[in-house]
């Protein structure tokens, strides 16, 4: 469904991401794991055409994104929930979602599934995004996402910061997104978190994928991990 | 402007002119700043050259009643729709071949800006002259006489000093009111507004949710420029068109939209009022250099002591 091929991108001359190459199938939980500055979050923009690629293309279901200008990319079915949430702050939590759903022409019947979802948000609906808690806010970050109808689905550390109930929360939506056939890509940097949802783990270290395991491999073999966080 | 009305013990009605003087600066200065303000606040760059498209407004006036002629009425109305639009449309193209090259960068676009306040400036000399030319009113002309006694409020009194405003600039008062209400809507009610305030808020999130965020941009440096020159329009009845009338409202301007917060409408428009007042009322009363210097050392007591801004949200 995503495809990124040896892609280098980076800011100005500071070069983070080399020749990164990673696949996401629908359906599937790739996870990113690496330290602080590996790329990460990098990856995630250069996939949104929000840092310029050097070369290598971003591709989505054989269309090759990373051509467009970027606010075409989340038109063809790409929904970001970047780290820190960047809501738009001053705006309402309805006009926070109908921005999402303006991106894709998405129809009522979407937002009421995504409201279904995270009931909270219908009862702080006409509230600023800026007055919400936490978890609030991570919330109306995801589904503003989801009101683009994704096909992909890019999470940046979606459970920074909160208490153990909405990491579950937001867990059982990525996991129920997964399950619809949505592509996701996950960044996080609890390990357990990770283990727990995870189809596929790839690790970045430098700006470059070392290696991309079944999540499998590592749940049986925790020490794989520890060689690449180096906790 | 009265003498000096210090002299004499009887204030009121000179208060009143002052006042009414001062609404309208505050009328014109609030549609002028707040456009600056839109560009800045959604932008983020500051755009010198906002003078003159405040400026082009007027001599665009001038040149459309001019070469219409009939009644007043014809050529002003027909300027108050034209103006805007011309001078938006020149302002997109300059934020499409300028500003979105140089990627709005803060520093050069504050460069790029200057030299278009000065290619305008120039073009407009040389085209149209170093003359004042005046706009008739599109009302009231033949009543330019005081019509409206002052000195009437409270105590049921009349002065008949010959004090007194004309019909068209209580109506610029009333049309500001009106535009501003209008901006208001816009930003609050409608689609675009919600986009702009998105695009403001976060322009790399509006990108990633399908906003075309240079779309965006290039609209409202066209609608930013379309208010100062309708605010251009509007005073040139009363100001007569000159090519370097620019200069004024954008120092002006920059101290209203400092004064009420970057990027901050309400708090602009409060500050227009203000400055706008103000400058009104010690013009009148003392000198206008005065209310510059007053306006100005605000402005250096706002930056000191509340850096953001009456009404600025951000801090830092």
């Amino acid at each position: 469904m995503l495809r990124l091929e040896r892609i280098n991108a980076g800011y100005g001359r500071a070069q983070v991401l080399r020749d990164l190459s990673l696949e996401v199938a629908p359906g599937e939980i790739l996870c990113l794991l690496g330290r602080n500055g590996a790329g990460k979050t990098t990856t995630m923009q250069a996939i949104m055409g929000l840092v310029p690629l050097m070369s290598g293309r971003v591709m989505l279901a054989g269309q090759e994104i990373s051509r467009l200008p970027a606010y075409r990319v989340p038109r063809g079915g790409i929904g970001y929930v970047p780290q820190g949430r960047r809501l738009f702050a001053e705006l309402t939590v309805a006009q926070n979602l109908e921005i999402g759903l303006r991106a894709r022409n998405s129809g009522p019947e979407v937002l009421d599934e995504v409201l279904q979802l995270f009931p909270r948000l219908r009862e702080r609906y006409g509230q600023r995004a800026q007055t919400l808690s936490g978890g609030e806010q991570q919330m109306l970050a995801t589904a503003r996402a989801l009101c683009l109808r994704p096909k992909v689905l890019l999470l940046d550390e979606p459970t920074e910061g909160l208490q153990p109930s909405m990491i579950e929360a937001i867990r059982q939506v990525i996991v129920k997104m997964r399950d619809e056939g949505v592509a996701i890509l996950l960044v996080e940097q609890r390990v357990d978190a990770v283990l727990s949802v995870a189809d596929r783990v790839a690790f970045i270290e430098n700006g470059r994928n070392t290696e991309t395991l079944p999540a499998e491999a590592l749940r049986a073999d925790h020490s794989i991990v520890d060689r690449y966080i180096g906790v | 402007m009265p003498g000096n009305p210090c002299a004499r013990m009887d204030l009121g009605p000179y208060i009143v002119l002052a006042s009414l003087e001062g609404a309208i600066t505050a009328a014109v200065l609030a549609l002028t700043a707040v456009g600056l303000s839109l560009v800045f606040g959604v932008m983020r760059v500051v755009n010198i050259a906002h003078g003159e498209f405040f400026m082009l407004g007027a001599v665009i006036a001038w040149w459309i009643a001019h070469s219409l002629g009939g009644h007043p009425a014809i050529g002003f109305a027909v300027a108050l729709v034209a103006a805007p639009l011309i001078v938006g449309a020149l302002a997109v193209a300059a934020d499409m071949t300028i500003l979105k090259r140089l990627n709005y960068d803060p520093e050069r676009t504050i460069v790029a800006t200057i030299g278009v306040l000065y290619i305008i400036q120039q073009m407009t000399l040389m085209g149209y002259g170093p003359d004042a030319r005046p706009v008739e009113p599109p009302f009231n002309t033949r009543l330019a006489i005081p019509w409206f006694e002052h000195g009437a409020d409270g105590w049921a009194m009349i002065w008949p000093w010959g004090l007194g405003t004309t019909s068209y600039k209580l109506a610029v008062i009333g049309a500001a009111v009106v535009l501003l209400c209008g901006v208001w809507l816009l930003m609050s009610r409608t689609r675009f507004g919600l986009v702009m305030r998105a695009t403001q808020a976060d322009r790399d999130m509006a990108q990633a949710f399908g906003i075309p965020v240079e779309r965006v941009y290039a609209l409202v440096f066209g609608l930013g420029a379309a208010l100062a020159a309708l605010a251009g329009v509007l005073i040139v009845p009363i100001q007569q068109a000159h090519y370097l009338m620019g200069a004024d409202p954008l120092l002006l301007s920059f101290i209203v939209v400092i004064i009420g917060g970057l990027g901050s409408l309400p708090g602009t428009v409060l500050a227009a009022v203000l400055i706008g007042l103000s400058d009104g009322i010690i013009s009148v009363f003392f000198s206008p250099t005065l209310a510059k210097i007053l306006a100005t050392l605000l402005v250096g007591l706002v930056l000191v002591f509340r850096p953001q801004g009456l009404f600025g949200a951000r801090s830092g």
